[in-house]
């Protein structure tokens, strides 16, 4: 297991370095940008870029000094704020990302799976249906459709959940973020349940532990549920990335100050430093979710880590 | 059947018992939509009128607001005008200190002003100040000698400024934010660091404790500044959103205490279900688009008139807003101190059909239009639903003249970094007074003023604005200020649409929000009913 | 040959595994009515505007934000700029189906030619070109096409080609195994060895095999792209004024879905039935080509 945690650890870093240099190459191309010279800067963040990525000096000692500083968790300046440096930017707005974000996954995985597994034991019956529609709703209504309509139903009318805002992390404000993040993640995993467990419960050993005379909640607990868990599992790491991008949506719906809302607005602004340093974070936070996800799927199943 | 239903619903119970406990309520806090984030909260790195609702609230100047938008005595108790008009001597008041204790000096405004000037701070909105002596030579560093500008500490509580020329607006000038003090003992100490949240030390009403950039600046009481028991709320939280029909939405749901720009299409259904909170009221701004005096075709000044008398203002109000906006014709708004009314485009009087025939003519004149060639037009405006709807609507009223119109929008820091380049065909720009004088809006198309984005250039107008700066007498200003608005208007150098209605809406427990005419609220002023 | 030996042998000629395929789809009476409705929005969005009186860009200045009535003839109603809802929503609509198109075709292109390439030729090439596919698959893709539009302005065919480098990638991985089995086919040895060169069996032999997977792919991906489309234009990354897309045209009407209700509720309709019987219609396909995958 170990072995295979290092394979894949390895293999991600020359992803990762690819990446970074694309990045450094795009900052210093991009036009307008402060390698321009054409846009002018407020000359105290000119002062803090020049600074920041010693411009005086040859290409190949900015690329190594580029590096090192995203290696220390240094992501540089921002173009547009003169007062917080992009990765003070995403710390202030990541504790807000990853609540959102972890309930929504949770409340997805939980909620996708036991609904499949209903879905998959009442096959084909009023309930498997009712479901079959509820994921097709969720699978196809964007979130950004979602999420103003139950704004004005829930918020509005009903006046039962606040409009937006984080409102100091009450559960009241999370409750519409968190679902309409989490509804396309629950028909997916749920449409990915429900077809894993009808398939391993025709399955030849799941027979065998019927004939046993095994009843069916010993059965689904102990020899149904983790090889049907394992397409679910595999989902879970593009889920990660769906949620990161969902969240971009979600977060400036409901006006959340996280990193998703923190890049969109650096996007719309132009602030190239700020725009880069995100997905930088973005990528690096991606590859280490998927590592763990990989981790979880070899443990479900050994087959995979003699690669 | 389900035998998990039980357990989830045993889990439900107490999740729901929560949900009913955790609603968020603080009674003293002043909720504010703000608009757009604030650059800093360095009084000299600031331009827009966000962030001066923050800093009007953190520092206080010589004079200060009152809920009239008047000038009144703020950090000095009493001042003196010389009789010729130029050396203004300031006596702060007995026992002035900066939230940490230090004492406010006359020394600290001199500091301040001289930073101001200082070509190094490159403090866009340094020229507000220029009256001063010196001050213009200094900052565009023709003059060296920063300790040159006429300003200067006689002793710790005297102050003494002297003018270049007299300056009927001075006074209200120095409520403006360029005027305001900064602690020279930490700025010295801490250098750029000074202004973070943990560091920062003020002279106003209320003083930073908190700011995520993107989202929200919090203010608590100063409980130290020398008129604390006058100040009744106990902080406010100012919050970065641009959307207005989220804002309003929150407005309605309670977590706003005030808007400060509202969703003008949904105006209509606030009168009739939020009645009395819309304060919808002229205040002295202009909406206007410029355009550029330099590329073809529009450095002829026919195409120029022509679109101008093609835009039908008289329904951008009424219709295409809902709020009612009253259309300019002339480049000055109504009510600058001393000037009366002011000069009108003279195809005012003419009906919009006449309007239209002759704005035909005249493109047909300059080779434009039916049977000349094709006008092709960008029109740029900075991200917003407002400035998007005159914009689409302004090129439907185009459309007939045979010009067809590119929409071009970027965000507002991106809009008008271009614009101070002079890249534009044609823009959208606004402009708010920042004291009660018409030269604040002449100059805007004087040809060195960086905000004169159509780079207007005659020669004329800026010998008059200059000559009217240099006399005494108020009547001879006000009737050399004309001169140069007819001629800007005679020329078309750019195309003046509204005059700016404030757009705030105020909670029915708030009490002391007065329209004024600079639309300038200060928190001090404001008491909230709970 | 006797006729009755010749009706036999006519008799038991089988079907092609095309006709097959078709002949399951047909019965398959979702993926069937969502056709329908697919051609159905495409003709309404092409000809339906010319019956209009007037454009999606024209101004009505009597009538602003306008509910739909019929004596008006603002069939869907008018927005804040007088403009009718209905024009602006089969314009929309346009534009999406455009974008769809041109994003799917950039897809199929590069996917096709990587994938096909990177599957017949094997070897270094091939793992080289894989372990690329495998980097650009872990990255946060939508954010990559963010940066771009930020760094090289927002131009709509930009959104295009982004939009089609989104899904390149998979597209890229079904061909090159669909490439590997058909290298091991014997019209391919028999090519080879009659001497064509390998650009040429690439072209001739192994692309047009794989016609099947690579149209299955490339519906299933309609509804995506659409999706992401809507998605950036939401954000304010895609389509740009006065272009307007479905998904430009929701956000604005969100906001006002309280008093002007008509103006998100159109557009939302046309989008979500048009992401729905492209998801039917991409399954039913998968389903008529390859029955054992149905989940």
């Amino acid at each position: 297991m170990l072995g295979y945690a290092l394979r894949r650890l390895l293999s991600t870093i020359p992803v990762l370095w690819i990446a970074l240099t694309a990045c450094f190459f795009i900052l210093r191309l991009a036009p307008g940008g402060p390698f321009d010279g054409e846009r002018p800067l407020p000359p105290a963040v000119r002062a803090n870029l020049e600074a920041h990525y010693h411009l005086d000096q040859p290409l190949i000692q900015q690329y190594l000094r580029y590096l090192g500083d995203v290696l220390r968790g240094d992501l540089g300046p921002s173009f547009i704020n003169q007062d917080f440096s992009v990765s003070e930017q995403i710390a202030i707005g990541l504790p807000y990302t990853l609540i959102v974000g972890g309930l929504a996954f949770v409340l997805a995985t939980i909620v996708g799976v036991v609904a499949g597994i209903v879905g998959a034991l009442y096959r084909n019956r009023l309930g498997d249906h009712v479901l079959a529609l509820l994921i097709l709703l969720g699978l196809v209504l964007p979130n950004f459709l979602i999420a103003p309509i139950l704004q004005l139903v829930f918020g509005l009318q009903l006046d039962w959940l606040p409009v937006g805002g984080w409102g100091g992390g009450a559960v009241t404000h999370l409750v519409l973020p968190v679902t309409v993040l989490a509804l396309p993640h629950v028909a997916h995993i749920s449409r990915l349940m429900r077809g894993a467990m009808i398939e391993v419960l025709s399955s030849d050993f799941v027979r065998t532990a019927r004939a046993k005379g095994l009843d069916r909640a010993t059965i689904i607990r102990r020899h149904a549920l983790k090889p049907a868990l394992t397409p679910v599992v595999s989902y879970l790491g593009p889920a990660a990335g769906f949620l990161l991008t969902g969240s971009l949506v979600v977060e400036t719906i409901f006006g959340l100050p996280g990193v998703g809302r923190y890049f969109i607005n650096a996007a719309l602004n132009r602030d190239y430093g700020m725009v880069l340093g995100t997905v930088v974070f973005y990528m690096v936070l991606i590859l280490v979710l998927n590592l763990i996800v990989d981790m979880l799927y070899a443990w479900l199943d050994p087959r995979v880590r003699g690669r | 059947m389900f035998r998990r239903p039980r357990r989830l619903l045993s889990l439900l119970a107490p999740t729901m018992l929560l949900l009913a406990a955790t609603t968020v309520v603080d009674a003293r806090i002043l909720n504010i939509q703000n608009g757009g984030d604030p650059t800093s909260l360095d009084p000299h790195k600031l331009s827009g009128d966000w962030e001066n609702r923050i800093a009007g609230d953190i520092f206080e100047g010589l004079v200060t607001e009152n809920p009239q938008a008047e000038a009144i005595a703020g950090q000095a108790e009493s001042w003196e005008i010389s009789d010729d008009g130029l050396v203004y001597t300031f006596t702060l008041r007995e026992g002035l200190v900066w939230s940490d204790g230090e004492p406010v000096t006359a020394g600290d405004f001199v500091f301040a002003l001289r930073r101001l000037m200082d070509p190094a701070t490159a403090a866009e909105y340094a020229y507000l100040q220029y009256p001063i002596k010196n001050a213009e030579a200094i900052n565009s560093g023709d003059n060296t000698d920063i300790e040159s500008l006429g300003v200067r500490a006689i002793d710790a509580r005297t102050l003494e400024i002297t003018l270049e020329r007299p300056t009927a607006y001075f006074l209200g000038a120095l409520k403006h934010y360029t005027a305001y003090p900064l602690p020279e003992h930490l700025i010295e100490a801490q250098g750029d660091d000074w202004v973070k949240v943990e560091n920062i030390v003020v002279n106003g009403p209320y003083k930073p404790v908190e700011w995520v950039p993107g989202s929200h600046v919090t203010t608590e009481k100063n409980s130290i500044f020398h008129a604390a028991d006058s100040v009744s709320i106990e902080g406010a939280k100012f919050f970065t959103l641009e959307d207005q029909a989220a804002g309003l939405k929150r407005y309605r749901a309670g977590e706003f205490d005030i808007l400060t720009s509202m969703p003008k299409d949904q105006y209509a259904w606030i009168l009739e279900n939020l009645p009395g909170q819309a304060r919808v009221t002229p205040f002295a701004g202009l909406y206007y688009y410029a355009v550029n005096n330099n590329e073809p075709p529009f450095d002829d000044q026919r195409v120029r008139q022509a679109l101008s008398m093609a835009i039908h203002r008289d329904i951008i109000g009424t219709d295409v807003l809902g709020t009612g906006e009253i259309p300019a014709y002339s480049w000055v708004p109504p009510g600058m101190a001393g000037y009366g009314d002011p000069e009108t485009v003279d195809w005012a009087t003419l009906s919009y059909a006449e309007r239209i025939e002759e704005a035909q003519a005249l493109l047909a004149d300059a080779g434009y239009g039916e049977g000349g060639k094709p006008l092709e037009v960008q029109l740029r405006y900075n991200t917003n639903d407002n400035h998007k709807r005159v914009a689409v609507a302004i090129a439907a009223m185009w459309k007939p003249l045979g010009v067809s119109v590119e929409l071009y929008n970027t965000e507002t820091k991106v809009h008008y970094d271009e614009l101070s380049r002079g890249i534009l065909q044609i823009a959208r720009a606004g402009w708010l007074a920042d004291y009660n004088d018409a030269d604040n809006f002449l100059n805007l198309l004087k040809s060195d003023v960086e905000f004169n984005y159509g780079r207007y250039a005659n020669e004329e107008f800026d010998r008059l604005v200059n000559a009217a700066n240099a006399s005494n007498d108020t009547s001879e200003r006000a009737a050399l200020l004309r001169q140069a608005e007819r001629i800007a208007l005679d020329e078309s150098a750019a195309m003046p649409i509204y005059y700016y209605l404030s757009e705030n809406v105020v909670s029915p427990a708030i009490s002391g929000f007065e329209d004024n005419a600079f639309d300038i609220h200060r928190t001090r002023w404001l008491t909230l009913d709970e | 040959m006797n006729e009755a030996a010749e009706t036999r042998l006519r008799a038991v000629k089988g079907r092609s595994q095309f006709e097959d395929a078709l002949a399951r789809f047909r019965k398959n009476k979702a993926s069937v009515c969502s056709v329908v409705v697919v051609l159905s929005l495409i003709a309404a969005s092409l000809f339906f505007p010319a019956w209009l009186p007037w454009d999606h860009e024209e101004v009505d200045f009597t009538a602003f934000r306008a509910p739909p009535s019929i004596e008006t003839g603002h069939y869907f109603g008018t927005d804040q700029n007088g403009r009718d809802l209905l024009a602006r929503t089969l314009y929309g609509t346009r534009v999406s189906l455009a974008v769809a198109a041109l994003a799917t075709t950039v897809s199929v292109i590069v996917g096709v030619l990587f994938g096909a390439v990177a599957g017949y030729v094997g070897g270094r090439t091939d793992q080289v070109m894989m372990r690329f596919v495998d980097i650009l698959y872990a990255l946060p893709y939508i954010l990559f096409v963010i940066l771009l539009m930020v760094v090289f302005g927002r131009n709509v065919y930009l959104l295009f080609v982004a939009i089609g480098l989104l899904v390149w990638l998979t597209m890229a991985r079904i061909v090159r195994g669909q490439t590997l089995s058909i290298r091991q086919r014997e019209y391919i040895e028999a090519a080879h060895a009659a001497g064509l060169g390998r650009t040429a069996i690439i072209f001739r032999h192994v692309i047009p095999n794989l016609a099947g997977p690579v149209v299955i792919y490339a519906a299933l991906t309609v509804p995506q792209i659409v999706a992401t489309e809507s998605f950036l234009s939401f954000l304010g990354f895609g389509v740009q004024e006065p272009l307007t897309s479905l998904g430009t045209l929701i956000a604005e009407g969100a906001n006002v879905l309280e008093i002007l209700p008509w103006l998100m509720w159109f557009p939302a309709i046309a989008l979500v039935l048009l992401l729905m019987s492209l998801l039917f219609i991409g399954d039913g396909l998968r389903d008529a080509f390859d029955p054992h995958e149905r989940t």
